[in-house]
């Protein structure tokens, strides 16, 4: 990594007022301080982040954390293959700028890939192991991000949103349709990831989801160290170049052709990695989860959280996850009807209050930021 | 500085609603001051919302129906009832499934509606050991997961599928049948029987999507009308099936539409309006509500304001089993699933004997044709023979 | 694939193609309108059309209709359908100048990055889409049958039905006065003004944030309309059916060349037509695949649609 010296922010003119804001907040602090400081304040909220299927034991603020209507590891769970969706797709949209609506495709490539090779449902008949059928699913997924990237690399913007989303949605029927998928009857009997305790009972059951949470977890933060040293490569300055102007980073010799393939494909495989995941835990599936609103979601999440930064993107794929939940099983306070049918509705309004006062995401990307700042300066009276 | 004030009460107003809707969790403090087998729990677990909710929601009314009045007869809140909603989706029935099992006072569940969710989250009640009926997944592959905690209070498909074929080929008499499904399971499972059974008079076949995903069936339409069919198998619920046999009627089409229990629903009048739906046949694993003579029907309007819809007998009668257990004193999970082994129920649908496998004892499954009459509603037609 | 049955039923598939594609024209107007004034897919559409469609039933409620009310007389039926009609138009329009005010004008304001209005129209969208389904209780809503469809016109096996004729010359007028008012009128100059270059159309003199705001209302009449004649066509309406219908109005707004009018009208009838076709050969469940397949094809070949980009480039 290359982080020997800290970020732009640490030239602040000596004029300016050094209040808290001016010199970065949290991200300037840390950006400051010794790299080893840094290092074990990481491990810290990495403990931390393994410790949270246990948070509702924490007195008063834990009991406000966890879900109600839903097993809280498995909400746990359930945040962590939606972190890793928004984590790849963060490199697609984020990164690159190449807007995707059909993002889901990927996730269900990996996970049916994953199904074919091991459900005893499958017309393959390999039933191979989970762990076994990872490298090919990831494989797959790679190569279809490619197939999907190909072709549409000569459209721009909203076109090439419009695509993407027929791409998830063509996926999507075919995998209702055909008979080798199976489309609503599903695949059953999937293998849970290896492993078992000393008595012989899996680590990977069907009762308690904090093992796959922990695993989640685990993949998570590889998948982080993985993104951030991309960003922060050739790789991630050609992202940006094809982010700001496609044109001038073509003239100026970025090979555009090849990095958007590149962001395609990375953001292909991050989102089988999630695939992979739900079909390890899931041990059955089927047609119905891939529909077009779960990609949908991930994106709101991405730009809620801060497209274009990490931890942004982490903490909106984890409110989009975890808010519906949170709403489980919770009664209002004025009609006394549970508000779980309000769930969607609620949160719709969340996500417009939250780009109304944060229009460049929760965690805005530090360059993002200052770009609009700039575009707030330019507007002109209306 | 108004910019940044203005940050400041959007973010206090996004906390506010986390930590206001956190403040007034919905309390599940049941009295334990319950005498006798009371302070126990039944729950439903299927689809209160989502695309599916309006299947779910009228097997939920039935299996609450049932509780309420096995309270008031007690005179007090004896038996509570647990609502968990899996959205009738796979991805998240396992998820709930886990909350549910860990509510220790629950000593059986009404669900899963659907075989897809079934499969996601059976399991998880199977490791529990908590005893679970199902009113509606009819997917035959589910009783052979060797799962002692599985329950089928409906005939699956193998055994709907002949009887509506028959009653098609006998009654109707129809030399030209279509026959289409809506891909799901259960529908596409029925379609499929059907088409065995019918052979050679099966003049075409389509599929469409499912429920809540497509709303034009003109291609459908054309091609039955096209076949010269006399007769219409549809594979799928009653939303769908409504809105094709509204759509054939306006396409001037005479012949009559057949459907499984998934259409036998008043809201198939409601799509395609009374006069449309009115001579549309629907078989169902089920005996006709009247025969067994009690007020169900009644009642049940009453108590939710709408009419009883798809399965919601069969959930009632599913409720009332385990509270006669409860009354037999089966307050535990394994003494429930042992009573339910032995059980001989005869409820308002159906009589319910159960083999080792959970399926209906099959000298008990009974399967009736219904028709739709000019007022919307289903009344019975006749027994068909179901081999 | 079933090429005898295609061709056997090629005239009534084209028929009640066109018919579908009239209303998907329709409702594809307010995508390809916002979007050639504000580069911005306004994915709130899908409820400006849904509220709509539940407008129009809420009047006829008023009177006592449901799906199970014999078909009233001619006279009756204009009444109906006027009143229908305008409630529709009423309550899109308002959706979308609330949607405008509520989700894109405190964005632009701030001069917000794109990517953001797109994310508060899908908040909108189901925030609107999910307190429709909570009311509703999700189910499904009948419409009365104020046109029973009798053939008009039978050519062959081909039967054209008073109600289909009714949706597509409804839907040609409307786009036809449309059309006229973007290139004739004074607020049409305005809007074209705008959708080609905002800055100098502003220091022109056009008052930008009120074009918008006649560019979402525009939209939402048009949405209004293609919800009545949806109602009619399928007979029932529930809280999700915006959104399906959005995709494939989206998807109809691109095919033609998103941002250009008549690209719209090309794009609903040809996809209307062509998922029937789809239908017909490879089976109904293909239908939304095929248009999506169709779409990626034209794209490849022409990567602005088939008529290209062109509010501004609209000649009086």
């Amino acid at each position: 990594m290359t982080t020997t010296e800290s970020p732009a922010t640490g030239a602040v003119p000596e004029a300016e007022k050094k209040n808290w804001r001016t010199s970065g907040g949290v991200r300037g602090w840390f950006g400051r301080q010794h790299w080893a400081v840094r290092t074990a304040l990481s491990i810290v909220f990495a403990v931390l982040a393994f410790l949270l299927p246990y948070v509702g034991d924490v007195p008063v603020i834990g009991p406000q954390i966890v879900t109600q209507g839903i097993d809280w590891p498995s909400a746990l769970f359930n945040i962590s293959y939606y972190v890793l969706l928004a984590l790849g797709l963060n490199v697609v949209v984020g990164f690159a700028g190449l807007l995707d609506l059909g993002y889901v495709g990927f996730f269900a490539v990996g996970a049916y890939t994953v199904a074919m090779l091991t459900s005893p449902d499958s017309v393959l008949h390999t039933e191979w192991a989970w762990l076994a059928s990872i490298p090919i699913a990831l494989a797959i997924t790679m190569v279809s991000g490619l197939i999907l990237g190909w072709p549409t690399l000569r459209l721009r913007g909203d076109y090439l949103a419009i695509v993407t989303l027929g791409f998830a949605e063509i996926i999507r029927i075919f995998a209702t349709s055909s008979e080798t998928l199976r489309g609503d009857r599903g695949f059953s009997d999937i293998p849970h990831p290896p492993g078992s305790y000393a008595d012989g009972k899996p680590i990977f059951g069907v009762a308690d989801a904090t093992p796959y949470y922990w695993l989640g977890l685990s993949v998570i933060i590889l998948v982080i160290f993985g993104v951030r040293n991309l960003d922060r490569s050739r790789v991630g300055r050609s992202w940006l170049a094809i982010r700001e102007d496609e044109e001038a980073a073509e003239i100026m010799g970025v090979r555009t052709i090849k990095y958007k393939l590149w962001a395609f494909a990375i953001g292909a495989f991050i989102g089988g990695l999630g695939g992979v995941m739900f079909a390890g835990q899931q041990g059955f599936m089927n047609s119905q989860t891939f529909i077009l609103q779960f990609s949908i979601l991930v994106l709101a999440g991405v730009v809620m959280g801060g497209s274009g930064n990490i931890f942004g993107a982490i903490l909106g794929g984890a409110l989009i996850s975890y808010i519906p939940d949170r709403l489980r099983g919770i009664e209002d306070p004025i009609f006394h009807t549970d508000l779980f049918g309000f769930r969607f509705a609620i949160f719709g309004l969340v996500i417009i209050a939250i780009m109304i006062f944060r229009p460049q995401g929760i965690i805005p990307s530090r360059r993002r930021a200052m770009e609009l700042k700039d575009r707030e300066k330019e507007v002109a009276p209306q | 500085m108004r910019q940044v004030l203005a940050r400041a009460i959007g973010g206090l107003a996004v906390i506010g609603l986390v930590a206001g809707a956190a403040a007034c969790n919905s309390s599940s403090s049941s009295d334990d001051s319950a005498s006798g087998n009371c302070g126990y729990k039944l729950a439903f677990f299927g689809a209160l919302t989502g695309s599916a909710a309006n299947l779910g929601v009228n097997i939920e009314q039935g299996f609450e129906l049932a509780i309420k009045q096995y309270n008031a007869k007690k005179g007090s809140e004896c038996i509570t009832v647990g609502k968990f909603d899996s959205q009738g989706e796979p991805a998240v029935a396992p998820g709930v499934a886990r909350n549910l099992v860990a509510d220790k006072k629950i000593l059986g569940i009404v669900g899963p509606p659907f075989s897809g969710e079934s499969e996601a989250a059976d399991p998880i009640f199977e490791e529990a050991g908590i005893p679970a009926i199902t009113p509606s997944a009819t997917r035959v592959s589910l009783s052979a997961n060797g799962w002692k905690t599985f329950h089928r209070a409906v005939a699956n498909d193998d055994a709907q599928g002949p009887a509506a074929a028959n009653y098609i080929k006998d009654v109707l008499k129809a030399q030209k049948v279509f026959v289409a499904d809506d891909q799901s399971a259960y529908g596409a499972g029925l379609a499929d029987v059907v088409k065995k059974t019918l052979g050679s008079s099966v003049v075409a076949t389509d599929k469409t999507e499912a429920d809540g995903k497509q709303t034009d069936f003109s291609a459908v339409v054309q091609k039955v009308v096209s076949s010269g069919a006399t007769a219409m198998f549809y594979g799928g619920y009653y939303q769908n099936g409504g809105l094709i046999r509204k759509q054939l009627t306006a396409a001037n089409w005479k012949g009559v539409l057949v459907g499984g229990d998934g259409m036998k629903d008043p809201g198939l009048a409601k799509a395609a309006g009374n006069a449309a739906a009115a001579g549309t046949v629907v078989t169902c694993p089920c005996s006709p509500p009247e025969k067994a003579g009690g007020t169900f029907v009644a009642d049940y309007k009453k108590q939710w304001n709408v009419d009883a819809g798809t399965y919601s007998d069969v959930a009632f009668d599913a409720a009332n089993i385990f509270l006669a257990g409860i009354d037999a004193g089966n307050t535990t999970t394994e003494k429930m699933n042992t009573y339910l082994s032995t059980v001989n129920y005869t409820g308002i649908a159906n009589t319910y004997k159960w083999t080792a496998t959970g399926e209906l004892d099959p000298d008990s499954i009974k399967v009736w044709a219904f028709k739709f009459d000019a007022s919307g509603n289903t009344v019975a037609d006749q027994e068909v023979k179901t081999s | 694939m079933n090429f005898s049955g295609l061709i056997q039923d090629f005239g009534p598939l084209t028929i009640t193609g066109l018919a579908q594609g009239a209303i998907i024209a329709l409702f594809a107007l307010g995508y390809t309108l916002v979007y050639g004034v504000l580069r911005l897919i306004n994915f709130a559409h899908s409820e400006v059309f849904l509220l709509g469609s539940y407008a129009c039933l809420i009047v006829w409620g008023l009177f006592g209709l449901d799906q199970n009310s014999a078909t009233p007389n001619v006279a009756a039926v204009l009444g109906y359908l006027l009143l229908g009609l305008l409630a529709a138009i009423v309550i899109s329009g308002l959706t979308a100048l609330g949607v405008e005010l509520v989700a894109y004008r405190p964005l632009r304001r701030r001069n917000a990055p794109p990517l953001a209005f797109l994310i508060t129209a899908i908040g909108a969208s189901l925030f609107i889409s999910e307190t429709v389904g909570v009311v509703t209780k999700r189910n499904i809503t009948g419409v009365p049958p104020l046109i029973r469809p009798t053939d008009v016109v039978v050519i062959g096996n081909m039967h054209v039905t008073n109600l289909q004729i009714l949706i597509i010359v409804l839907a040609l007028v409307a786009m036809f006065v449309l059309d006229r008012f973007i290139n004739r009128s004074r607020l049409g100059r305005g809007i074209r003004a705008v959708a080609q270059n905002p800055d100098s159309a502003a220091l022109m003199g056009v008052n930008k944030s009120r074009v918008i705001a006649l560019v979402f209302l525009i939209g939402g009449l048009m949405a209004g309309i293609a919800a009545v004649m949806y109602d009619l066509k399928i007979g029932v309406t529930r809280f999700d059916a915006g959104f399906l219908l959005g995709i494939e109005a989206f998807t109809a707004a691109v095919l033609g060349g998103i941002g250009n009018l008549r690209g719209a009208l090309l794009g609903g009838l040809l996809l209307g037509v062509l998922q029937n076709y789809a239908a017909g050969l490879f089976g109904t469940q293909w239908l939304h695949a095929a248009s999506f397949v169709l779409l990626v094809l034209i794209l490849l070949v022409r990567p602005t649609g088939l008529l290209g980009e062109s509010l501004g480039r609209a000649r009086a």
